[in-house]
């Protein structure tokens, strides 16, 4: 079983390796000419290739169909009037894309961290069959934590403006908030959250491939309480997470509920990835445990944290828009103006498209169903997150190009890579665990 | 139908209920109905009774709720009357929407929970002063009872109830007006 597993490991590390090269190289040729007039032309010379090569990535696909024509005509006629914003905002498009797909796959990966703290946290009978891969999937919180932390620490005043002294020092707003908002304070901030939630990830994961083998529940009742532990500090760090790493790109705005509104986005698209990998490996005979009930579960909760998104998109929406307070309400209008497709078809992916195809109880243990809705809740939660970052970084020069698709894939690929690798490293079975003969046979 | 006559079985424990419908299903005897002072798990697979249907009727009576909320909301505060309200802007639907969508929700929760909790009354034959349909009073509170009906094979059935571990079995003239 292992060693099947360590096989399907590599073939995911052998497919995307080469992908993963060839987006680093796109990446740095794309980086290499902002600033000329040329990106838009050049790059969309790079377009066809960089799709053939991706046809495993039918999430990126998916998303590359709000790719809309009017683009090229921008390129042109941009540059005249107000160039060195426009510059800027080119220049920052190539940090953000990477950013914006750095930050989906952390997030889910956080996602799945506090999905699996709650199970333990609340002895769910159902899951534990399902702990190892939702294990492997949290392997990829330490090191996409840093690669974001790498990312924002590199890419500095390209997407953080508060990070540029000239512009703080024109700005009494953002003087006001230097306290909090500075850079060394930024990194260790960052430094804490991701410390704790990797130590949780380790202690973890290590007590609970203990308990595989051990002959009392020790192991198990440390998970316990640490998962308790965890829950606690999960929910203050993440919302400081979000609004640093995600609110202060408009540093300007602010918003009570962004917190949640990023947990939800992230243990949403955490949970469809466990249902996805978990899809992917039973159908490859290597989770037998797992049955229907199972992925109905699974797919019950990415159906009602779904709506619940949806509920936090809107409060926070309908809150702004109602008050319509000039200083709050620049952030929807610069989304609604510029990004107009991609604002609301988010809604309609992480809402309505789950909405109708998850409610019915049958659809719910049809596999090919869940992945697709799964497929298009993640492709959803990217736009979200692209959402939350671009329209402060690059305006409305947006769009879903190379970078975008590039850095999606990049680090699809070296998520893939860890989870499966990790993933291999152990029985898929949590077999100690006191809950896993009931887990076993749970029916729904 | 022609037969008059039923026959009650009655049963303490619900493991002993459930083979005992198995047993039955497995001889082809029809079972007429079953009594239980609490809902025992998987008793209707064994039954092999149709899946109910309720969801579905709750799903439709929620688009009906929707509809409602929204043809309502546009009629009076975009065609009737489009007043200037604090500024909201109700020159379509769609610009004022926000502001309507706590309406649209909770009508078609509403309307969803009660027309299905009313569908449910219906279907099942609930209302005040109805008549009680209760073979046997002990079958509210530890006992469970299963009615088959005879058709000249009383001995026979009799004896394979007898089997599956009734505590108790009577033969009953059914009154037909009783539903």
């Amino acid at each position: 079983m292992i060693l099947g597993l360590l096989g399907v490991g590599y073939g995911f590390m052998d497919s995307h390796h080469y992908e993963t090269v060839e987006d680093v190289k796109e990446l740095l040729a794309s980086e290499s000419h902002h600033g000329g007039h040329a990106t838009e032309g050049h790059g969309e010379a790079h377009a066809e290739e960089a799709q053939g090569d991706s046809d495993n990535e039918s999430a990126a696909h998916a998303i590359d169909a709000y790719a809309d024509e009017a683009h090229g005509a921008e390129a042109s006629g941009h540059e005249m009037s107000h160039e060195e914003h426009v510059l800027h905002q080119i220049h920052n498009r190539p940090w953000s894309a990477l950013y914006v797909a750095a930050f989906f796959f952390f997030m889910i990966a956080l996602g799945v961290l506090a999905f699996y703290a709650i199970q333990y946290a609340a002895q769910a009978g159902w899951s534990p069959v399902l702990f190892r891969v939702m294990e492997g999937i949290t392997s990829y919180v330490l090191p996409g934590g840093i690669i974001v932390l790498l990312i924002a620490f590199f890419a500095d005043s390209h997407i953080f403006i508060w990070m540029d002294s000239d512009v703080v020092a024109h700005d009494e707003l953002i003087q006001g908030k230097s306290g909090w908002l500075n850079k060394t304070g930024f990194m260790i901030r960052g430094l804490i959250f991701l410390g704790g939630w990797s130590l949780y990830r380790h202690f973890s994961r290590k007590f609970s491939v203990a308990q595989d083998n051990a002959d009392d529940n020790r192991n198990f009742k440390k998970n316990f309480r640490i998962s308790a532990a965890f829950l606690v500090f999960y929910i203050y760090t993440e919302s400081m997470m979000s609004w640093d790493w995600i609110m202060s790109v408009d540093p300007h705005w602010f918003s009570t509920l962004f917190g949640w509104y990023v947990f939800a986005s992230m243990f949403v698209s955490g949970i469809t990835v466990i249902a996805i990998v978990t899809i992917y490996l039973k159908s490859k005979g290597l989770l037998e445990f797992v049955n229907d009930s199972h992925i109905h579960d699974l797919a019950k909760f990415m159906f009602g944290i779904s709506i619940f998104w949806t509920y936090l998109w809107f409060s926070q929406f309908m809150l702004i828009w109602y008050s319509n307070i000039p200083e709050e309400v620049t952030y929807f209008i610069t989304r609604i103006e510029d990004y107009k497709l991609p604002f609301f078809g988010m809604v309609a992916m992480n809402f309505i498209f789950p909405l109708l195809l998850l409610m019915n109880s049958d659809y719910k243990r049809i596999n090919w169903f869940v992945i697709m809705a799964g497929i298009v809740i993640l492709c959803g939660h990217y736009v979200d997150i692209f959402n939350m970052i671009m329209p402060a970084t690059v305006g409305d020069r947006w769009f879903i190009g190379i970078p975008e698709i590039g850095s999606i894939l990049l680090f699809g690929g070296i998520f893939m890579l860890i989870v499966f690798w990790s993933l291999g490293k152990h029985p898929l079975l949590a077999k100690g665990n006191p809950f896993i003969k009931e887990s076993e046979h749970f029916h729904y | 139908m022609e037969a008059s006559k039923v026959i009650h079985a009655i049963y303490t424990d619900d493991d002993v209920l459930m083979s005992a419908v198995k047993k039955v299903k497995a001889e082809k005897h029809h079972i007429e109905e079953i009594y239980t002072p609490f809902p025992v798990h998987g008793l209707d697979k064994a039954m092999g009774l149709a899946p109910t249907r309720i969801a579905i009727t709750a799903f439709m009576y929620g688009c009906v709720g929707l509809t409602v909320a929204i043809v309502m909301m546009n009629f009076i505060m975009i065609k009737d009357w489009p007043q200037d309200i604090g500024g909201k802007p109700s020159f379509s639907y769609l610009e004022n929407m926000p502001a309507f969508v706590p309406i649209m929700f909770e009508l078609t929760v509403f309307f969803a929970a009660h027309l299905m909790v009313i569908t449910f009354y219906l279907r099942s034959r609930m209302w005040p002063f109805k008549n009680a349909e209760n073979p046997d009073p002990r079958t509210t509170d530890d006992h469970f009872l299963m009615e088959i009906a005879i058709h000249d094979n009383e001995d026979s059935l009799a004896a394979l109830l007898q089997e599956t571990g009734a505590v108790e079995i009577n033969i009953v003239d059914k009154d037909e007006d009783a539903h």
